[in-house]
Formats: C-alpha cells, sequence, structure tokens
C-alpha cells in the first residue's frame, strides 16, 4: 500500500491556503509534514481526510482516488486533528467504545488501546475530568480502535508529556510495522518511524482575486 | 451498525449530566402551565386555543433544544470523525434527528394529556392531541436539523436558527391545531392528519440530504 499525493492547492475564501509539493509514503513509513505557522499542514491533513475540497491535485491509495472515490478512499483514513473528540460526561472507556461501535470495529479492541496509552488506570472517570494531556491520549487512542491503514496526525504531541509522546510513537511504529501508513504535522522531533520529510511553505500572497479585473482595478 | 452506534450515543448523552434530556419536555410543561394562568380561568376560552397552546408550546420546546443538535460534535471535532465513519452522513444525520425526537419528542406527547386537563380540552379531542403529536413532532425533529446543521458553525446561531425553521414549522403546527380543534367540536378530523404525515413523510425524505449537504459545506 502507498499514499502519492500530487501538487496540491487549496483556497480557502478566495485565498490560497496551502500549496503543497507531492510526495509519496510507503507502507511502513511515517511522512513528517514540517513548515511555519499558517503554511496550511493542517489545512493538507483535512483535505487528504476528504473533510474539505482540494482546488487541484489529487491523492492515491494504492489505485483508489481521493477525487474520484472518495467513500473509499475515506474508509482507509484515521484522522487525529486539534480536537480531542471528548465527550464530558462520558467515562474514558465509554467515549473509547462508543468511538469503536461508531467506527463498527470489534469492542475488544477497546482496553488494548486504553492500555497502550496508559489510561486504564482512569477508564472508569469521566472523561471531564481529565487534564488535556488525559484528553489527549484518549484522543489519540481513537486510532487503535479504528482499525484503518492510513493515520494523517495534526500536532499529536500537543500536551503530551515526555513518557507520552513516548507512548505515542510506539503506538505509530507498530502501526508502521503492521504495514500502516502515518502522516504527521509536527514541529519536534517525536522518534517516528523512517519516512518521508515534506517541507510546505506559506502559500504566496497569489489570491482568486488576481483573475478578476474588477477587484485589479481595471475598471476604475 | 454504526447508525445505531450513533443513535444510542446521542440518547446517552442527552441523558448525562448537562446532556439536557427531557429538558424540553420540562419547558414545555411549564410554557403551557402559563396559559392559563396568563389567559384567566374562563374554560371555554382556554377550551377554544388548547390546540394552538399545546402546538405553539410543543414547537418552542423542540427549538430549545435543537441549536446542540450538531453544534456540540462541531465544537470539539466528532463531527469530523462522524463523516469519516463508515454510515454515510446522510444516515448519520437521520439518527441524529431520531435521538433528538426521542428525547424532546416523545417526552412531549406523554405529557401532552395531562396538560390538557388544564386547559380543558373536550374529551374528545385526546385521541386527536396524540395522533398529530405522534404524527407531527418527528418533523419538528427532521426540519429543524436542516436549520440546525445550515447554523452548525455560527454562534449564538439559536437565534438565527429558530428564524430559520420557525416558518418551515407553520405547516405542521398548522394542521396539528386544527385536527385538534375539529376534534372537539366532533368535525372529521383525519384529513388535517393525514396532511400532517405527508409534511412529516416530506421532510423525513428531504432532510438527511439538505442536512448532510449544509454539514458538508459547514466543515470547509
Amino acid at each position: 500500500m502507498i499514499l502519492q499525493v500530487d501538487p496540491i492547492e487549496v483556497e480557502r475564501g478566495g485565498r490560497l491556503a496551502l500549496s503543497a509539493p507531492g510526495f509519496a509514503v510507503a507502507a511502513g513509513q511515517a511522512g513528517v509534514l514540517r513548515g511555519p505557522n499558517g503554511a496550511g499542514k493542517s489545512t493538507l491533513l483535512r483535505a487528504l481526510a476528504g473533510l474539505l475540497p482540494m482546488t487541484t491535485g489529487d491523492a492515491r491509495l494504492d489505485d483508489l482516488s481521493l477525487k474520484g472515490e472518495r467513500e473509499e478512499f475515506t474508509s482507509h483514513i484515521a484522522y487525529a486533528g486539534h480536537l480531542d473528540a471528548v465527550k464530558p460526561a462520558l467515562s474514558v472507556r465509554e467515549n473509547l467504545a462508543s468511538w469503536a461501535a461508531l467506527y463498527e470495529t470489534p469492542a475488544v479492541g477497546v482496553e488494548p488501546a486504553l492500555a497502550a496509552f496508559d489510561l486504564t488506570v482512569i477508564a472508569g472517570t469521566p472523561a471531564g475530568y481529565c487534564s488535556a494531556g488525559q484528553k489527549r491520549r484518549l484522543g489519540l487512542s481513537r486510532l487503535l480502535v479504528m482499525n484503518r491503514s492510513v493515520w494523517l496526525l495534526d500536532e499529536p504531541t500537543v500536551s503530551l508529556d515526555a513518557a507520552s509522546v513516548a507512548l505515542f510513537a510506539e503506538a505509530v511504529s507498530i502501526h508502521c510495522a503492521a504495514g500502516g501508513i502515518a502522516l504527521a504535522a509536527t514541529h519536534i522531533e517525536i522518534g517516528l518511524p523512517e519516512g518521508p520529510r515534506i517541507e510546505i511553505a506559506p502559500p504566496s500572497e497569489r489570491t482568486a482575486d488576481e483573475g478578476d479585473p474588477f477587484l485589479t482595478g481595471a475598471w476604475s | 451498525m454504526s447508525v445505531f452506534a450513533l443513535f444510542r450515543r446521542d440518547l446517552r448523552l442527552a441523558f448525562r449530566i448537562g446532556g439536557g434530556g427531557l429538558m424540553a419536555g420540562a419547558f414545555f410543561v411549564m410554557a403551557v402551565t402559563m396559559i392559563p394562568i396568563g389567559v384567566g380561568g374562563s374554560l371555554d376560552v382556554l377550551a377554544r386555543v388548547a390546540g394552538g397552546v399545546l402546538w405553539v408550546s410543543a414547537l418552542l420546546a423542540c427549538l430549545l433544544s435543537l441549536d446542540r443538535l450538531f453544534q456540540a460534535d462541531f465544537e470539539d471535532g466528532s463531527l469530523d470523525h462522524i463523516m469519516l465513519a463508515p454510515a454515510p452522513l446522510e444516515m448519520s444525520v437521520l439518527a441524529k434527528a431520531a435521538a433528538h425526537w426521542v428525547t424532546t419528542g416523545v417526552p412531549l406527547i406523554i405529557v401532552a394529556p395531562l396538560l390538557a386537563i388544564t386547559l380543558n380540552l373536550a374529551p374528545g379531542a385526546y385521541v386527536a392531541l396524540m395522533a398529530s403529536l405522534l404524527i407531527g413532532t418527528p418533523a419538528l425533529s427532521l426540519i429543524g436539523a436542516i436549520g440546525a446543521a445550515l447554523t452548525v458553525g455560527v454562534r449564538r446561531g439559536g437565534l438565527i436558527l429558530s428564524l430559520l425553521v420557525m416558518p418551515l414549522y407553520l405547516p405542521t403546527m398548522v394542521l396539528g391545531a386544527r385536527a385538534i380543534e375539529r376534534a372537539s367540536i366532533d368535525l372529521d378530523y383525519l384529513s388535517p392528519l393525514a396532511l400532517q404525515g405527508a409534511v412529516t413523510l416530506a421532510a423525513l425524505a428531504i432532510t438527511p440530504f439538505a442536512a448532510a449537504a449544509a454539514l458538508r459545506v459547514n466543515l470547509r
């Protein structure tokens, strides 16, 4: 399995939000997205998850095209964004179990996933009482119950302590060793498996308005 | 199945602390109880307005909880994951609307006959009252889901939501009140009920697609 990404451009509200080079991540590799704030790393990951449309470019997972077969393509994607999607009213275990049910994966995966992120001790606690780092770990543990081959990770280590970062790196390593693909946007070295480094430069100031003679003053 | 998991999750969340389940029912009781106090004890006046009062109150009670239908999941990132789940977004929308109906519509139907006593509703109109609420309240949740999806990214969207959705509630409310009114003067009330059923079925057919499209646009 290989994830191939064309050079991608995404426009939001008439402004170019992302202009990324093409790259490929093979099975067993963990690609790392790098670039300054505002370069569009999150935008690229959301676009690859099919959550926002790309203006130009496409991505392929083996023969599946994101533009052509969006449903099948995204059925291989697990996404972990800035938000942890944790419900404070449910316990840690219930949170994870509800996601396992939603993703139609067997409930037996819940306990190992909790253990992998050292959440077993607080599994019965309402998630509302958890610290930011514990919530982040709960959000990341969802990756394990989703049972999907491509992990898209947006700054996964924010608010994690050193021990938790190591747990996370180990989870990614196991995922990649089993033939999975990971693509992470991160600013720090977290000991992920080998993979391509993709540098994303902030998009130039060229805007969609440029082609519009009215806005560029041709009519003044 | 993914959609049933979502339905169960929403029900569970609604009845946990802060979930607001049954709050719509409590609001309904309060609002209807205000009427005899405000209007005065004239029994024939109350009997004449009973159907309209019950339906207007049901509509307001339903609106009260609608703004959180998608917004809670939007704000904590859950909506991203619901979109990536195996179930089509259209079915997920339907599951959420169904959960909303169970937590708001059903309690209204259960307490309505008790409240009708305080409004001196004609004895012959109770069947029409129950039938019209049973047939009509699903339309309130379904049509409301479209409004909730449209305003999902809007801060304090509850007000805009009400403005958007209230006019669309008009047929359901008018037909429901009409059925009760006709039943209370021993006229045939099946035709307003049938028309109300038609509105509900139309909402059932349109809502999944309209609300899912609105959510996709809002997530960009």
